[in-house]
């Protein structure tokens, strides 16, 4: 039976920085990059990754974006946060000056139950401050 | 000293009379607004390893030999096992254990909604766990359930007793009255689905058990667990580091947990059972529906003579019944009250607190149906809220320990005074309006609970105290709390939480009561670590007590000396100041409670229903902020599930069958960062004097109940359109502006004809 990337990262390779909250597509929890695109990890199989480069939240761990998260309070739960931060880093390699419009495009694949998001967008906003 | 009192307590609405043994909590009161840290924008302190995915959540534990679990769960909502074979799955690849009806109690062989547990797999891995799950042989004996509320009433299927209140005499005050309006509302069931789901852990060692496990009542899982195994309490362990989220859902041990326990016996090796997303949405619990059947009374001048309605929490198949008609009790200065709450026993899925159980509802309805009678009256809702202000509560006469309701009506006034303006934008289709709604709620905490806090020579502080912080900051907010009284830098203060077996009793994190239950404790705990430093500076410097203080990391006496902290606790070397603090009581003969008011800004497409939330002020009072940043995220976040409760989210059950359509993300729709609104939030910050020696109250919950009726007020004002049931679908939309036009047409006729 094929294995998820997800599981690969987290069961076997002990990266649990990349939370599985749905395992289904739904959420983005579990968002990694992949030769820099934002993917789910829970809905690829880890054979068809291929030789593109795996970016989790572990490789981002000083990445600006995660101090301007903590500082505009970004976090709350954490639970979606790493997946947040990760699609996020996507967007700002891309685009460093984000608009309100292409921030909520590109992250309302990212639930956060604990309602986090205008804070998210004021880290994202703000992230190079 | 230890004093032993008889006291009330109150936990998410619910009171039981407790005996309680208190310390003194006879500390000098902070001034009002900001202080050194307290009361200041404070980033959280654990953010760094949240946000870079370090922190510990029961979900990222992996033990050596760990297996994992799937559970068999009933697929009718009412049913009998006539038979059930566990062999096959016993038999399958990489199976270490099964249970059945016959070996644990949480186990039922007449499950009574879509969901019961039935049978659960230990396996090597969960894909292994399910696969064997899947081959357990079930002969079903499928029975009619019972799945409308309105038909529990009538065969009195009920959870618990119908709970009737009358105060005044009702049916004289509707006599009296110049204006009566009456309405049904509809609330529909929502669910938690907080993204780390229900899930433990267990692991049995030498003679007794720890449990790591998503909670937000570490205390609650021991009692409860130590209860269900026979063991004392101290043979359980409970550690909860991180937790992604419970919103009321995660106060005690579910299923989950005593199946893992049973399986990690019976293997031998530690257990995980975790539910899977689809199972959060069907097992886990959930706000339950409900129907009201409300009336309001008015005299031409505005005063309410009479509040009445039917209540009825649609509570599932178990799990109590919340004060649904707490708010028509509470919130104004109605004479003539009377209610009925019917705890409607359904075979539906049992419901769970979900932050504000019963006001987030019962406000919906009442605050919904003020404005309709503001508008027969011909006067301002804000005014009308005004002229029936409570000055006591009016259930017991009981005085309020702090009221500050006026100040935020006060404080929401420039944005009410909009309103022209915000009508005025309406173009084509799209009509704009704007509609608030009051707040009333619990959110006192109280005893029991405690702190102990060490400084070790080099001046560092380490708050240690076995609670939980379940993404509401409040490692931060007790490290605030330990520095402000200290005298010290926040980044000198660490917090150990999260372990039943390191740190004294701590309360639940819910009902808004953590705060005003933690905070009062950790302030006493570093009073006594601080008046022990300052009896041996005393010493040290020949100086009195009396004129020394610690300031800003320094010991500092009324003559203009300073010292750094080190020289004095430095003379430890490996010693250390323990100070221990305890929750003092709550006011005796005294209601506590917290207040609102939001203004909510919409805008609806007439044509096809759409609405657009554009801005939500949130105004409340609940006393002294710890953290003002934190706070802002908890409003923020309130309002976000606010919204979702109002417009999108929804539970659907096939109304024959009871079984639960919506499981998955996709169909149970939960707002995303392009569904918020602007928010704006403001505390009004003062301190309750009565209550502890903070002075401060809880927010978790506030910020979520009124956000439904200022946004279904707006839509009025907007459109004329009178919404009676939740989510506001397009359906909903569209049949409240079908429904305005036929009053409107019938009005004009009637005028017509005279
Ligand atoms: S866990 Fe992958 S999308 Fe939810
Ligand atoms: S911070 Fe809790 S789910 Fe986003």
């Amino acid at each position: 039976m094929g294995r998820s990337l997800a599981q690969v990262l987290r069961d076997d390779l002990g990266f649990t920085g990349t939370k599985v909250a749905c395992g289904e597509g739904h959420c983005g929890a579990c968002t990694v990059q992949l030769d820099g695109v934002p993917t789910l990890s829970c809905i690829t199989l880890v054979h068809t990754v291929g030789d593109r480069e795996v970016t989790t939240i572990e490789g981002l761990r000083d990445h600006r974006l995660i101090h301007a998260f903590v500082r505009t309070d970004a976090v709350q739960c954490g639970f979606c946060t790493p997946g947040q931060v990760v699609s996020a880093a996507a967007l700002v390699a891309a685009n460093p000056s984000p608009s309100k419009d292409e921030i909520q495009h590109a992250m309302s694949g990212n639930l956060c139950r604990c309602g986090t998001y205008p804070k998210i967008e004021e880290a994202i906003r703000t992230w190079q401050d | 000293m230890a004093r032993l009192i008889r006291t009330e307590k109150e936990v998410e609405g619910r009171y039981e009379e407790v005996w309680i043994v208190v310390d003194e909590d006879a500390l000098d009161r902070w001034p009002a607004g900001p202080l050194t840290t307290v009361g200041q924008r404070v980033p959280r302190v654990d953010g760094l390893a949240r946000a870079r995915g370090q922190a510990l959540f029961t979900a990222d534990l992996q033990l050596p030999g760990m297996l994992h679990t799937a559970v068999l769960r009933s697929p009718y909502a009412r049913a009998r096992v006539i038979s059930i074979d566990l062999e096959p799955a016993r038999s399958a690849f990489g199976v270490r254990a099964v249970i059945g009806p016959a070996d644990l109690d949480q186990l039922t062989d007449e499950p009574g909604y879509v969901g019961h547990a039935v049978a659960a797999v230990a396996a090597d891995t969960f894909g292994q766990a399910q696969a064997a799950a899947e081959r357990i042989v079930v002969e079903w004996d499928v029975l009619e359930p019972l799945l409308d509320a309105d038909e529990a009433v009538r065969q009195e299927s009920f959870v618990s007793d119908v709970a009737n209140y009358e105060r005044g005499d009702f049916e004289r005050g509707l006599g009296g009255a110049d204006v009566v309006v009456e309405a049904e509302y509809r609330t529909q069931v929502v669910v938690h689905n907080s993204l780390e789901t229900h899930q433990a852990v267990c692991h049995w060692e030498d003679d007794g058990i720890t449990i790591y496990i998503s909670t937000q009542y570490i205390w609650g899982i021991r009692a409860s667990m130590a209860d269900h195994l026979g063991l004392p309490p101290d043979k359980v362990r409970v550690i909860c580091h991180a937790m992604g989220g419970g919103f009321g859902a995660k106060n005690s041990p579910g299923d989950y947990t005593p199946i893992a326990a049973e399986l990690a016996k019976r293997t031998a090796r530690p257990v995980r059972c975790a539910l899977t997303r689809r199972e959060e949405n069907v097992a886990a619990g959930n706000r339950n529906a409900t129907i009201q059947r409300l009336t309001a009374a008015a005299t031409t001048d505005g005063t309410l003579v009479a509040l009445g309605g039917d209540f009825v929490n649609a509570v599932g198949y178990s799990g109590w019944s919340a004060t649904t008609e707490g708010p028509m009790k509470m919130l104004y200065a109605c004479d003539n009250v009377r209610t009925t709450q019917y705890p409607a026993k359904l075979n539906l899925p049992p419901m769970a607190a979900f932050r504000a159980p019963g006001f987030v509802e019962g406000t919906f309805g009442l605050e919904c149906l003020l404005d309709e009678l503001a508008v027969k009256l011909g006067i301002d809702p804000l005014e009308l809220r005004r002229m029936n202000y409570a000055d006591s509560d009016r259930t017991d006469d009981r005085p309020f320990s702090s009221k500050n309701l006026a100040e935020c009506y006060r404080r929401a006034e420039p944005h009410w005074a909009k309103r022209d303006e915000v009508r005025a934008r309406s173009r084509g289709p799209w009509k704009h309006g704007i509609g608030l709604a009051s707040q009333i709620w619990y959110g006192g905490g109280g005893p029991p609970s405690y702190a102990w806090i060490r400084v070790g020579s080099d001046g560092r502080a380490q708050v240690v105290t076995a609670m939980q912080d379940i993404g509401t900051g409040t490692r931060t907010a007790m490290a605030q709390i330990a520095a402000e009284e200290l005298g010290i830098p926040l980044d000198h203060v660490q917090v150990s939480l999260g372990d039943s077996a390191r740190g004294p009793f701590a309360s639940i994190s819910a009902g808004s009561s953590t705060v005003p239950s933690m905070g009062p404790a950790v302030r006493s705990a570093a009073a006594d670590a601080k008046r022990q430093i300052i009896e041996i500076a005393a010493q040290r410097f020949h100086l009195e007590e009396r004129v020394l203080d610690l300031r800003d990391g320094q010991i500092v006496s009324t003559d203009g000396g300073s010292w750094p902290l080190t020289e004095v606790t430095g003379l430890l070397e490996s010693g250390q100041i323990l100070g221990q603090g305890a929750r003092g009581p709550n006011p005796a003969g005294m209601q506590v409670l917290t207040f609102g008011v939001q203004v909510a800004e919409v805008a609806v497409d007439v044509e096809t229903g759409e609405v657009r939330v554009d801005k939500i002020v949130a105004i409340h009072d609940v006393g002294r902020v710890i953290n003002a940043l934190g706070a802002e995220s908890q409003v923020e976040g309130g309002i976000i599930q606010g919204i979702g409760h109002t417009l999108s989210e929804e539970r659907i059950d096939d109304p024959a069958t009871g079984s639960i359509l919506s499981r998955t993300l996709d169909a149970y729709r939960m707002p995303t960062i392009a569904d918020v609104p602007e928010i704006v939030s403001e505390l009004v910050d003062i301190p309750d004097e009565h209550l502890t020696n903070l002075g401060s109250k809880g927010l978790g919950e506030p910020p979520i109940i009124p956000v439904a009726a200022a946004i279904a007020n707006a839509i009025r004002d907007a459109t004329g359109a009178e919404i009676r049931s939740l989510p506001i679908t397009r359906e909903e939309m569209l049949r409240a502006l079908r429904e305005a036009e036929a009053r409107e047409k019938e009005r004009r006729g009637a005028a017509a004809a005279v």
